[in-house]
């Protein structure tokens, strides 16, 4: 296993951080279109989505199986497959890898748990350091009538009912993701993440996203890729 | 009776002043005979008037199955496999083993995070990082390490399941045959295990004996620690 820290890959690693309703992964699209645009090969990836692990996360998610520390080790166990995925060889490849947050989610969410702050961080100390990593602040309440669908769509561990902070799921969300915004912001400092005012209009924020991600590119290679044909069409009827 | 204590700190909401049970590890390489000892140590213990939990790798109600159908696939990178046998290892610490260590059992584990370490080290793993992943863990009462020479262990490996893959460490492609491959992991392995017995207090039992005589040994050593 490497400790990669700062990477010496010729590709670039754009992340993005917040809580819920922050916004964050409408900025990270427009952000994906636009690198397509440009002529660039981008990877995305997010967030609790390697298939090697799925299975057992939503296990123990559904049936309420995890405590702090078991949700922390296997969020960290799908973030090993997808740095091993999608993470390393695209930014071998000289590509950009985009990810729908990254570690400090983790930082933030556990200790939110009540998990060492230190243990955590060493548990991703294998983690490629991105290039830039944005975080979108936003007051809680913004964040909330973002949500679409409102209490229905709140889900029992982003509520942080596991903690027994209150029995109703509204209130419960709204003091674990206070809590979390706390860690993000002492994170700020201590990982340099870019603060974009997830307040401004969302045409203001990419504009900033986008301005600090050309810098970042100068000297990345375009790769523009040869789009397949579409098969169906053209093979249609040869299959057995 | 000594109390517990976790080896950095344990998992949030553990009272350690609640756990009056003993916690007993059997450790070793694959084949050395640890399921064959711990098959006799229970009945035996619990003749004696103690509640045992028998408890082992990728058992876990959370992460067992998981990790059995991420093995049968060839996607599985070093340290993701270590933090899923953490994972593994972390929902058995606080669901099976700490729960019986508070109701005051002996609980006998076959395997402990040491293979897990070893395992981890040898395919790359920094050792410094398991060693720090595994902080959580609960410092045994005893680590009894089964250890024997790698000669003693390929026939008994041959005469129970044959050369398994990720036994014989064939994801690390250590040599042209599943034979080869086995004899280099597993030396691997035991070089690991032997580097550990000193920092982490280890037990040796002489397991090159027979079924028996290796049984006699741990029934006068557990009598012993137990009084």
């Amino acid at each position: 296993m490497k400790m990669y820290g700062e990477h010496k890959f010729p590709g670039r690693l754009f992340i993005v951080e917040g809580i819920d309703g922050s916004g964050k992964s409408t900025q990270l699209t427009l952000l994906h279109k636009w690198l397509d645009s440009e002529g660039y090969t981008v990877f995305f990836s997010e967030w609790n989505s390697s298939l090697l692990v799925k299975d057992t996360t939503q296990r123990g998610k559904k049936k309420r199986m995890l405590t702090p520390m078991t949700f922390s080790l296997i969020h960290a166990t799908d973030f090993a497959d997808r740095t091993d995925h999608a993470i390393i060889p695209p930014l071998k490849a000289g590509a950009i890898a985009l990810a729908d947050r990254y570690i400090y989610t983790a930082f933030a969410r556990d200790v939110a748990r009540g998990v060492n702050p230190q243990w955590v961080r060493g548990l991703y100390s294998f983690a490629v350091k991105p290039t830039l990593a944005f975080y979108f602040r936003v007051p809680l309440e913004t964040a909330m009538k973002r949500i679409v669908g409102g209490r229905d769509s709140l889900k029992f561990y982003e509520a942080g009912m596991d903690l027994g902070l209150s029995d109703d799921i509204e209130e419960s969300f709204k003091l674990f993701q206070g809590r979390i915004i706390a860690e993000y912001e002492k994170m700020v400092d201590e990982f340099g993440l870019i603060v974009i005012d997830a307040t401004q209009s969302i045409k203001q924020q990419q504009a900033q996203m986008r301005n600090l991600v050309t810098q970042a590119l100068r000297g990345a290679k375009k790769m523009p890729v040869r789009r397949w044909l579409d098969l169906s069409s053209t093979v249609k009827g040869r299959r057995a | 009776m000594a109390g517990f204590e976790f080896y950095g700190e344990g998992p949030p909401g553990v009272d350690l002043e609640e756990l009056t049970g003993k916690l007993i590890v059997l450790e070793g390489t694959d084949g050395v005979g640890r399921s064959t000892q711990i098959a006799l140590l229970k009945p035996w213990l619990e003749n004696h008037g103690h509640a045992v939990l028998v408890t082992g790798m990728t058992r876990s109600a959370l992460a067992g199955d998981g990790i059995k159908r991420a093995k049968e696939g060839h996607t599985l990178s070093g340290s993701t496999m270590s933090l899923f046998y953490a994972t593994d290892f972390a929902d058995r610490l606080e669901n099976e083993m700490i729960p019986a260590l508070r109701a005051g059992f002996v609980v006998l584990t076959d395997r402990y995070i040491y293979t897990l370490m070893a395992r981890s080290i040898v395919r790359g793993a920094d050792p410094d990082w398991i060693r720090k992943v595994y902080a959580f863990a609960l410092r045994p009462h005893v680590i009894y390490y089964l250890r024997t020479q790698i000669e003693h262990l390929i026939p008994r490996v041959l005469h129970s399941t044959g050369f398994d893959f990720w036994e014989s460490g064939a994801d690390l492609r250590l040599g042209e045959t599943m034979y080869d491959s086995f004899v280099e992991y597993q030396t691997r392995l035991l070089k690991q295990f032997d580097a550990m017995t000193e920092p982490f207090n280890f037990e040796v039992i002489d397991a090159s004996k027979s079924i028996e005589q290796v049984f006699e040994d741990l029934q006068a050593r557990i009598t012993r620690h137990l009084e």
